[in-house]
């Protein structure tokens, strides 16, 4: 298929509604679904990551690395079972033959499942996550294991240890975001219709900005946890990355619901998210936060922190969205407050370091995993040199910070301060959303990110800026109700900008229901045709 | 702003975090350890009433969503022989481990 634009529209362009339609129907099969992809990620993907990359090839920087392991023959073996049962008069499920990617975070038997980390490098899973389990079972072929940050640990992915890194589909010298990285960058490009991501404080919907690609934080408790390697057990959802806002429904519908192996899993049976997506959103109240539009720096030198607005063409966006969710029915609400937005960040490097030490302590080379190889005397020092070799710098920063905030003598003035302002940031959330209160509101809009996707290099190593990449996203994991990120447009350099949804605790589908409307009404608009470069063909 | 954890503060908790750094990832990570807490002290910049409770999570677990408990059930794990597998050094069913120095308390 040639498009008007110069693309060539492969199978593997195609929604993942569309491709379980059509394989369900027989009018193409799973295989030739799945050969399609697996000809797109030989043509743009280049070497995977590994630990050992060498010298850097020139060609690196034209490819988008998303991938750590290419399961080809599994997927091969999955596609044809598909096939197999269609042709036996079967129904595969609502993701028959849609091929998709998983963030190496989660674990799938006998796949090396390495949170792209050297200490996790030779582990292969004897189990595999609930949502990876459930996409399967509904039909999903899965492609393989895409990277991330060490452990999700950034917004950039310039920190896991299998290098090249992914790059940005949109423009390869910039970073995909994190740490769902691998996964939007490779949605971008067709490198499987969706991928499963996890957020934390943001890991979905940043790297969904930044790659001009849909994102879903579930509600906490919406998606199991289970076969997830835990950062902070507190915050972390697993959810959907996708091409449009119906596939992000779809893959919703699949893995969430009710789990026996996760008792944060919520006792909720999980609706059709495809239902009623295109139902009229008149009359529903979207706010829109000053709070929202303001970002935080540290400066470094001083320990002050200043306050800038977020840029201009970020903030347009945002506006252009309100104005079309306007013309479809909206009520647009100004100037809802939501004062303890900036304390987000300053909670996070309480909170989540406190959880990230807690569960990195299992890794000590006895079990599983990285061993060090030097001759040791005793345990204690097999424990500190395996993990001094198997941990990378992100990593054992965010357990020294977390040893310290939650020694006794520190933990009233920084742990506790931080769970008693993470209550204040889910009451700023409970006012907005109260059906009784002064808002009412169905959803918040606001930025996604406090800047388009930023050069490699240019934040990694400043671990304080890297984190308040995300300080617009992450007070929706403290205070634990779902936000999604869609495309709204492209800033000057032509990369894609972002916008975010938040709404009360399983919400879902009223902020999927308001993307799609936002999505039909620009569906002809001239930026909706816009490919990354990487997919033009001469 | 002084330095919050000076290098005395910081090897202790490279010791508690049973770390070995070399001399460039230590001054990497003290550095940016300090900077952190120049972030962190933000939060005492708000007026917090002491009967303000904690959240250890967001969403509250009302009953309704609570999940019941599993019957606390033995069940026999058929991958058992593939997880003590992947112990970097096991011998007849045992995980092997450097000698365990021990400490009269």
């Amino acid at each position: 298929m040639k498009s008007d634009k110069g693309s060539t529209m492969e199978l593997c362009d195609l929604p993942a509604t569309q491709i379980a339609d059509m394989v369900r129907r027989k009018e193409i099969s799973a295989s030739e679904v799945l050969e399609s992809t697996l000809k797109r990620i030989r043509a743009v993907d280049g070497r995977p990551g590994s630990l050992d990359p060498g010298e850097p090839d020139p060609d690196d920087d034209k490819r988008v690395h998303a991938f750590i392991t290419l399961t080809a023959e599994r997927a091969r073996e999955q596609a044809r079972a598909i096939d197999h049962s269609l042709a036996e008069g079967d129904d595969p499920g609502p993701l028959a033959g849609v091929p998709f990617t998983v963030k190496d975070i989660f674990c799938v038997q006998g796949t090396p499942s390495t949170a792209g980390s050297r200490i996790l490098a030779n582990f292969i899973s004897p189990y595999t996550a609930t949502p990876v389990k459930r996409m399967e079972a509904a039909g999903g072929i899965m492609l393989g294991k895409v990277n991330l940050d060490e452990f999700t640990y950034g917004s950039s992915n310039e920190s896991s240890a299998f290098r090249p890194t992914p790059r940005n589909p949109w423009d390869t010298s910039r970073v995909p975001g994190g740490s769902s990285g691998g996964s939007a960058a490779a949605v971008a490009v067709g490198e499987g219709a969706l991928s499963l991501g996890t957020d934390t404080a943001g890991s979905i919907r940043q790297p969904a900005a930044f790659c001009g690609v849909v994102g879903v934080k579930p509600t906490y408790g919406r998606v199991s946890r289970y076969g997830l390697i835990a950062f902070g057990s507190s915050l972390d959802c697993p959810g959907p990355l996708a091409r449009n806002i119906s596939d992000a429904a779809l893959m919703l519908s699949v893995i969430a619901g009710a789990d026996v192996r996760d008792s944060t899993a919520a006792n909720l049976p999980a609706p059709d998210y495809t239902n009623g997506l295109e139902q009229s959103i008149r009359g529903w109240r979207v706010g829109l936060s000053p709070d929202y539009f303001r970002i935080t720096y540290l400066d470094a030198v001083t320990g002050e922190l200043h306050q800038q607005p977020v840029p201009q063409e970020i903030e347009h966006a945002v506006l252009r969205v309100a104005g079309r969710l306007a013309e479809m029915g909206a009520d647009i609400v100004d100037n809802v407050p939501m004062p303890h937005t900036r304390y987000g960040i300053p909670a996070y490097f309480v909170i989540s370091r406190v959880e990230a030490a807690s569960n990195l302590h299992r890794y000590d080379g006895v079990k599983y995993g990285y061993r060090t190889k030097e001759k040791v005397r005793e345990l204690s020092e097999l424990y500190r040199k395996t993990r001094g070799q198997g941990f990378g710098l992100q990593p054992k920063l965010r357990i020294l910070m977390g040893m310290y905030v939650s020694a006794a003598q520190y933990s009233e003035q920084y742990y506790n301060r931080a769970l008693r302002v993470r209550t204040l940031i889910r009451q700023d959330f409970e006012q907005i959303f109260d059906s009784q209160g002064k808002y009412r509101l169905q959803a918040l809009l606001t930025p996604t990110t406090p800047t388009t996707a930023f050069a490699m290099g240019d934040v990694y190593g400043d671990s304080v800026l890297m984190q308040y990449a995300d300080q617009l996203t992450v007070p929706a994991n403290h205070a634990g109700v779902p936000g999604i990120s869609f495309p709204a447009g492209f800033d000057e350099a032509g990369l894609p900008i972002g916008v975010q949804l938040l709404g009360p605790d399983f919400s879902e589908a009223s902020l999927l229901r308001l993307g799609k409307a936002f999505e039909l009404a620009t569906q002809n608009d001239a930026w909706r045709q816009r490919k990354p470069p990487l997919l033009q063909t001469g | 702003m002084t330095d919050l954890i000076t290098p005395e503060l910081f090897q202790h908790l490279v010791h508690l975090a049973a770390l070995e750094l070399d001399a460039d990832e230590a001054e990497y990570l003290r550095r940016e350890l300090n900077n952190q807490l120049k972030a962190i002290h933000d939060l005492e910049a708000i007026p917090i009433d002491p009967n303000t409770p904690i959240t250890s999570h967001g969403v509250p677990y009302t009953p309704e969503i609570t999940p019941p408990i599993r019957p606390d059930e033995w069940q026999p794990d058929p991958a058992a022989p593939d997880i003590l597998a992947k112990s970097p050094e096991h011998d007849g069913g045992y995980i092997i481990v450097p000698d365990i120095p021990h400490t009269e308390l």
